[in-house]
């Protein structure tokens, strides 16, 4: 089993993105899992969502505590909430931000996960370019297609190509490919 | 057709294709997503011959229900919480009037204080008001059981309540295998009621029944949940014949062959309770656990079977009866009655706090070696506890009791909102 737990604000999308993810995960005939947190989904409030993913039927219901990743749409999230708490020690740390793991004091924790395996993207910049407003989530989870290499990148644009229909669909996917082509090389 | 949707979605998609013909609904969290879903069928023309009715409270939800049940329509609704309490005078006259009516409850509890989250207190209220109670444990069996449901329904003349997790399964996205018509078709025939409103043969429906009468009425209801124990089983076996997997059923037993600890429980939860069962007996603990399908009609006889080897029994238990403990234990003691069993009750899961398979594992763990109260509240903060009673004890106007104990528990959150209200 593997799981995800996304880190946003209200109104982020961060609900959206899990869902998508377990879509493009179900598109691959694997069992998955997505649910909301159990906290108050006001605008601007810390969320969080989950992800589960796994070849066999998932029966667990507890929020996911040790996550093998995390993603995390808004960087000014990591000094009010403990979004780091239960990665696992071979997890995958993703964050949308202009700014680098040192920048963001991160590089201790980084330097503690396996080479390669935390990572900054600017997914609200490439969100600005492809679809016109800073929203994250297409981006992120195309960089995590190629982060953790747990879905492929085409499950995921088949997924967001279903979840936004015509135009914002194919904008979301692209800003999705674009970060996926960031991450796979550099 | 295997699709990876939300539970809600999966539940109206399932309630379409029973080709229900009235569904009536007020909007309250965590339900809404199914009457929207259901809603959204009826506008874009992929359900016909059904009208959708806006309705301005939950009381009235249940009375176009019932209104359109005693005409002869199929009749569906949902609500949760606070709306179930709302209308709870009609959800006793659709069953006292025995209409087969329908109903989802994305279970949530109930204020105050205010909480939107998931617990059973909602239909554990209504558990007595003559409805059968179905309660889902997977996304697949919430979508199932309402297909199940109106059958049984309408066999019995007999309203049932399908009961789903608020936001655990209702807010969840997992693969749900939505049935074709075809298959539903065959399963649930056109409705035929037992009773009509016609008016080229008219009677009354709802007559004042004096004390002459009043006890043989009541009785008839009691009968048709007794009905209901063969019904519910019979017509379980018919839609694994039909569709290809089982769905709902009285009691489901899982690794209890031998177990020394069954645990019971109803709903979601059983899933992490299963985790923890194979958890468990790889680590040498002796121990199974029942899931309860239906809460009513009671299984007594069907979990006196399952639970007669048992050395202890745990009810995890998602609402309060207070001054007593658990409603789930009180009732599988009456299943137990005559053994010398312990029944214990594990209260988990109020207003949303998440149900761990670590904090099972530990009291599972101190029942089997006698160290478990009668009813234990698991995780309860008793720090925070102590410092409110200690705190009443101090002033006699200590003030609201949740207020308090937020403050105590998020000091820096109250800190900031009264610096912010003493701005000018």
């Amino acid at each position: 089993m593997f799981e995800i737990r996304l880190h946003g604000r209200g109104g982020q999308g961060v609900v959206t993105a899990a869902e998508m993810l377990s879509v493009a995960a179900f598109d691959e005939g694997k069992h998955a899992q997505a649910f909301p947190s159990f906290g108050s989904e006001r605008m601007g409030a810390p969320v969080a969502s989950y992800c589960r993913i796994s070849d066999r039927e998932i029966r667990l219901r507890e929020p996911i505590m040790d996550p093998d990743a995390l993603i995390i749409q808004d960087p000014t999230l990591l000094h009010s909430v403990d979004v780091f708490a239960g990665l696992k020690p071979d997890g995958y740390l993703l964050i949308n931000s202009t700014r680098g793991l040192d920048d963001l004091g991160l590089a201790g924790l980084a330097a503690r996960l396996p080479a390669h395996h935390a990572i900054c993207v600017d997914a609200s910049g490439i969100a600005q370019r492809h679809i016109g407003r800073p929203l994250p989530n297409a981006a992120l989870l195309g960089a995590f297609a190629g982060l953790a290499r747990v879905i492929t990148l085409a499950s995921v644009l088949k997924a967001i190509r279903a979840r936004f229909a015509g135009k914002v669909g194919e904008a979301n996917a692209a800003a999705a490919q674009d970060a996926f082509d960031i991450l796979t090389t550099t | 057709m295997l699709k990876q949707i939300e539970g809600s979605q999966g539940i109206a998609e399932a309630v379409a294709l029973c080709r229900p013909q009235v569904v009536c609904a007020y909007p309250i969290t965590p339900q809404t997503h199914i009457v929207e879903g259901v809603g959204v069928m009826v506008k874009t023309g992929a359900l016909t011959n059904c009208e959708f009715i806006n309705v301005e409270s939950e009381f009235a939800a249940m009375s176009v229900a019932i209104g359109a049940s005693a005409a002869g329509a199929r009749a569906y609704t949902a609500t949760a919480s606070q709306g179930l309490l709302f209308m709870a005078e009609a959800v006793y006259n659709a069953a006292g009037l025995g209409l087969p009516i329908v109903m989802t409850v994305g279970n949530r509890a109930i204020g105050a204080p205010i909480n939107i989250w998931n617990d059973h207190s909602d239909s554990m209220a209504l558990k007595d008001a003559g409805w059968i109670q179905l309660y889902a444990e997977t996304n697949q069996e919430a979508a199932d059981l309402h297909i199940l449901a109106f059958r049984i329904a309408e066999e019995l003349s007999c309203p049932v309540m399908v009961c789903v997790d608020g936001f655990i399964l209702t807010h969840a996205f997992e693969r749900i295998d939505v049935p074709t018509q075809e298959q539903v078709d065959m399963f649930l025939p056109p409705f035929d009621p037992v009773q009509m409103l016609d008016v080229d043969n008219p009677y009354s429906i709802g007559a004042m029944v004096g004390p002459e009468a009043f006890t043989e009425v009541r009785y008839l209801g009691h009968q048709k949940q007794v009905d209901a124990l063969e019904v519910i089983p019979r017509l379980t076996a018919e839609f694994q014949q039909v569709f290809g997997r089982a769905a709902g059923g009285l009691v489901r037993p899982y690794r209890v062959e031998g177990a020394e600890t069954v645990i019971v429980a109803l709903g979601s939860v059983n899933g992490t309770i299963k985790d923890v069962v194979d958890a468990e007996r790889d680590a040498g603990n002796s121990i199974g656990c029942v899931t309860i399908g239906a809460f009513r009609p009671f299984p007594l006889m069907e979990l006196g079977d399952l639970l007669a080897g048992a050395k202890r029994v745990i009810c995890v238990e998602k609402s309060l009866a207070p001054g007593l403990g658990g409603m789930v234990a009180s009732n599988v003691r009456m299943a137990m009655r005559g053994t010398a069993t312990p029944v214990y009750t594990v209260i988990a899961g109020l207003g949303g706090r998440p149900i761990t398979r670590a904090s099972l594992t530990t009291v599972f763990r101190a029942a089997a070696i006698g160290g478990l109260d009668d009813v234990t509240f698991l995780d309860l903060n008793r720090d925070a506890i102590a410092g409110q009673i200690a705190r009443a004890s101090r002033h006699r106007h200590s003030g609201p009791i949740a207020e308090n104990l937020l403050k105590a528990l998020n000091p820096g959150l109250v800190r900031r909102v009264s610096q912010e209200g003493a701005k000018p």
